[in-house]
């Protein structure tokens, strides 16, 4: 399926403009100094410049499928006239997937729907909401015409031209556009839109996409990156010194491509209103606080460490040695202090020795144990997985897990209790090696239910 | 007659348990006969109202807010309204910035005997509102995504060369460490040549790293009140030590913990603004300043550009560039300016030349592309609640989880009210803001109108009481809302 078709740039943005009849295309637009997506309309789309439509956002195009805000179902309940103490309650999912053209997102935005996928997708829970959207949206994607300072795909297994998770491919060569179908969805897309072939243009394309590439930094030299990441999870000095300007902002989660994590809230009043999933961040204290009052995490050092460990050590343990970061910089980039989580990685994974089971971190069994069990796991697995699983580098998020949206039956509490889907437990999984690591777990589970926020995070 | 039938409009009623509420008490048993469009919530004194609860029902749609006290000298808590009083004028002066009529809000003193008053004051608001008509819709105004693109002249030389006193800088930072200060916050080069970053510096090594120069944008004070009871060091420009004297005048850290090093400040840069002037995702290698020249080396070229196009908006009006309190003062001082006849940035000088309703639509515009993200609240200085924000609470909710425009400008409210008369006008939540929405507007109003009314500026002065924590009998600069 890689037919390469050829098209002028007048050629693309009249194919949007048509796609736009039937379809809600999102495509980035600039608004002052950032460029945003947004849906745009036929008449928008045929006089848009092409070069605006290329820019890279500012903030990932997760939204298109796990929007900011979203009404997973609306309750009402009317009181029975003869006996007030019966009510009758209605619910309504309001949760409409249109079909979507998600235009100009780079490889990296694309292979982030891949991380979201695993856990919203993935085993016994399935999250409908954010699975209609998916279904219903095609991805097109620009490769990369060169990297920014703060990219670094390659240090997490991707490269420029990544063609994962797009539906289509397009590349910026001489004249126009070569766009490469890479699946059915984005051949689909492409029926009738009567673009020339460019069969013969593919060693342009070849070119293109070698001259990305070569901007990027040299590919990372780190090995066994998520075992040393968990050897680190004791090393609370080493995160607090990491994390002394972290202003614990939470900006680099909302940014994030492969952040996943969401809180839960009803808004309106217990006999009308709106259950809303909306983003959240583990960089905020109130993501673990608990009604009791204890939190988890209190301090952004253990916050961090969470959030790295999620992208380079929990997510790849569980999902076979996959970062949770597809190296797109805009952490790096737009922290108001310029932290960089590419020296944050490395340096929690230099240091640390992995050697025959005993972790570098001598004084602590618990995370040998871990390392001793991750070790080989990870090396199986991330070799076939990821081209050179070294560096480290990622926008870590704090995942979700799927959270059964069906289970909605009792809806009147102004206080939604959103039961935390257990992740299958992997073995392998850091948390359950370390004696530290378990409290947080089962205070997680805790808060879930009764935080006076509400939060449904998982783990 | 409901309110859906259009003739009625939705005002709402704060009113003094004590005085007002008693003056509607003795109207209503008079039967005197008044308007129906207000709707009366009693609070326990005009103090108790919060500016909050009058800007959440505006901008959730009400058309007018009425609130209503004893008069001065008559309040049941001796002072509760004085300090009302002087919220409530401030915040009336506030609300054109958003794009509110500023006649859709009003407060007065009915005492409970004043039974004629009261009803004229209703009858008098009531017609007020209705001659302003309904307000407008959010929904229903259109959005509008222009922006200030002019640049403001400075009114001081702009500088970016190397600061001929660093190392003087240097050797004062590690005297202190020596001296047994804990660590001292400064900067250092960042993740490419445009970025610094901050460094606590706690070894002679970590002070090498030290650099001062136009990329020390971000404000240090911020991480001071987490230091608290610990002896530690700060580098500061002139608008950092702003932010300092205000955490010491609200007594949020103490002066013996925290020693400030200060050196003058020819300005800094805006990183869009460089950004801006360099090809899309260019590689920048390198950046070189001089005089007020900086060019940057990116994929292989260079770009020149002069501070005059790239400097920072507040640091084109800045009046103090050298601290205003430090213990080390390193170098020759900055030639300081006098004040410049216009002091709004240009944010505030575009919101100025809009109409109410086209305010409203450019509000629109901004926020919608919020990520709710609150980096604002971060890099703020003066937000030292940290991990207890109101907005982040449920009960009160202040604000819900939607993401519509109205809940996220209302979230930059409660900040801009929150700094009333504490912002040092830094402006830290517009550049930490990775969205670029111009936040700062909304504090600089208020900043203004706390010139223009009490004439008192932030952060200037450890021994000065903020204006809204205080009061006089007689306000000589507020004048008397009669409305009977």
């Amino acid at each position: 399926m890689s037919s390469l078709l050829f098209a002028t740039p007048k050629d693309l943005t009249s194919w949007l403009a048509k796609l736009a009849s039937d379809h809600r295309v999102l495509a980035p637009r600039q608004e002052g100094p950032s460029v945003v997506y947004r849906p745009r309309t036929a008449e928008q789309l045929a006089s848009d410049d092409i070069d605006a439509l290329l820019r890279r956002a500012t903030a990932s195009p997760k939204q298109a499928m796990l929007p900011q805000c979203e009404t997973l179902m609306t309750f009402k309940s009317v009181k029975d006239a003869e006996d007030p103490s019966k009510l009758t309650t209605t619910l309504e999912n309001p949760c409409v997937a249109e079909p979507t053209v998600l235009f100009g997102c780079r490889p990296c935005d694309a292979r982030g729907f891949v991380v979201l996928d695993r856990p919203y997708l993935e085993g016994k829970f399935k999250d409908p909401y954010y699975g209609a959207r998916r279904e219903a949206t095609v991805i097109v994607t620009q490769a990369c015409p060169s990297a920014f300072s703060s990219c670094f795909c390659n240090w997490v297994g991707s490269h420029p031209s990544d063609k994962e998770g797009s539906d289509i491919l397009f590349t910026a060569v001489e004249g126009g556009f070569v766009l490469e179908v890479v699946t059915e969805k984005g051949q689909a897309l492409l029926e009738g839109a009567d673009f020339a072939d460019a069969s013969d243009r593919a060693a342009d394309v070849e070119a293109v996409h070698e001259a990305a590439a070569a901007t990027l930094p040299s590919p990372s030299t780190l090995t066994d990156v998520p075992a040393k990441v968990a050897a680190r999870f004791t090393d609370i000095a080493f995160w607090e010194k990491e994390t002394v300007k972290c202003l614990s902002c939470g900006a680099c989660t909302y940014l994030c491509p492969t952040c996943q994590c969401f809180t839960i809230t009803d808004e309106g009043s217990q006999l009308d209103g709106r259950r809303l999933r909306s983003w959240d961040s583990c960089m905020t204290p109130l993501f673990t606080l608990e009604t009791s009052g204890h939190n988890p995490r209190p301090t952004k050092a253990e916050r961090m460490r969470n959030r790295i460990s999620h992208k380079f050590s929990f997510y790849p343990e569980r999902y076979d040695g996959f970062f949770s970061c597809v190296g797109c910089g805009r952490c790096v980039v737009s922290c108001p202090v310029s932290l960089d989580i590419r020296h944050m990685v490395k340096a929690a994974v230099e240091g640390v020795v992995l050697d025959a089971g005993k972790s570098g971190e001598p004084a602590e069994v618990p995370a040998s144990e871990k390392a001793e069990e991750k070790a080989p796991v990870e090396e199986v697995k991330a070799p076939a997985e990821v081209a050179v699983p070294e560096a480290p580098t990622a926008v870590p998020t704090e995942p979700v897990e799927a959270v059964p949206a069906e289970s909605v039956e009792a809806a009147a509490a102004e206080v939604v209790p959103v039961e935390p889907v257990e992740a299958a437990a992997s073995a392998a999984a850091p948390a359950q090696a370390t004696p530290a690591s378990r409290t947080q777990k089962s205070a997680g589970r805790t808060t879930s239910r009764s935080s006076s926020k509400s939060k449904a995070k998982k783990r | 007659m409901s309110v859906l039938a259009g003739k009625e409009l939705r005002i709402v009623g704060f009113l003094c348990n004590w005085c007002s509420y008693g003056g509607a008490d003795t109207a209503g048993t008079a039967r005197a006969v008044q308007p129906t469009d207000l709707r009366i919530i009693r609070v326990p004194c005009s103090g108790r109202v919060n500016p909050l609860f009058v800007l959440k029902a505006l901008i959730n749609g009400a058309d007018g807010v009425l609130v209503s006290g004893c008069h001065p000298r008559d309040c049941h808590y001796s002072a509760g309204n004085y300090y009302a009083r002087r919220r409530l004028e401030l915040l009336k002066e506030f609300l054109p910035v958003i794009g509110i009529n500023p006649d859709r809000f009003e407060y007065t003193w009915v005492s409970a005997s004043e039974g004629q008053r009261w009803k004229d004051v209703v009858t008098n608001f009531t017609n007020r509102i209705h001659a302003l008509g309904p307000a407008p819709r959010w929904e229903d105004v259109p959005a509008r995504y222009d922006r200030p693109e002019e640049l403001i002249e400075s009114i001081r030389p702009l500088g970016c060369g190397e600061h001929p006193a660093l190392p003087e800088l240097r050797q004062a930072v590690k005297d202190a460490l020596a001296e047994g200060l804990e660590g001292v916050l400064g900067w250092k080069k960042g993740f490419d040549a445009v970025h610094a970053e901050p460094v606590f510096m706690t070894t002679p090594e970590e002070v090498d790293s030290l650099i001062w120069g136009p990329f020390n944008v971000h404000n240090l004070a911020v991480y001071l009140p987490q230091y608290k009871g610990r002896k530690i060091g700060v580098v500061v420009k002139g608008c950092d030590s702003k932010g300092v004297v205000e955490l010491l005048a609200e007594n949020l850290i103490s002066r013996e913990d925290v020693k400030i090093f200060g050196m003058g400040c020819n300005g800094t840069v805006s990183l869009p603004r460089i950004l801006a002037k360099l090809p899309e995702g260019v590689k920048i290698e390198s950046c070189t300043g001089r005089g007020n020249k900086i060019t940057v080396t990116a994929g292989g070229q260079d770009y020149e550009m002069t501070m005059a196009e790239v400097a920072q908006d507040k640091c084109r009006l800045c009046t103090k560039p050298n601290a205003v309190l430090s213990d080390v003062f390193v170098g020759t001082p900055t030639t300081e300016p006098a004040a410049p006849a216009d002091g709004r940035l240009p944010g505030l000088r575009f919101l100025d030349s809009l109409s109410l309703e086209e305010r409203m639509g450019y509000w629109k515009g901004q926020m919608e592309r919020c990520i709710a993200c609150h980096a604002c609240r971060g890099a703020c200085p003066m937000c030292v609640c940290r991990d207890y924000c109101v907005s982040d609470t449920r009960d009160p909710a202040w604000v819900t989880q939607e993401d519509t425009v109205q809940q996220k400008l209302f979230f930059q409210l409660i900040h801009a009210q929150h700094l009333a008369g504490r912002c040092t006008g830094c402006t830290e939540c517009e550049r930490a803001c990775p969205m670029d929405i111009p936040v700062f507007a909304l504090k600089q109003q208020f900043g203004r109108m706390i010139q223009k009314i009490f004439s008192y500026g932030a952060g200037l002065d450890v021994n000065a009481t903020p204006p809204l924590l205080t009061y006089q009998v007689e306000e000589p600069t507020i004048k008397e809302h009669d409305l009977a």
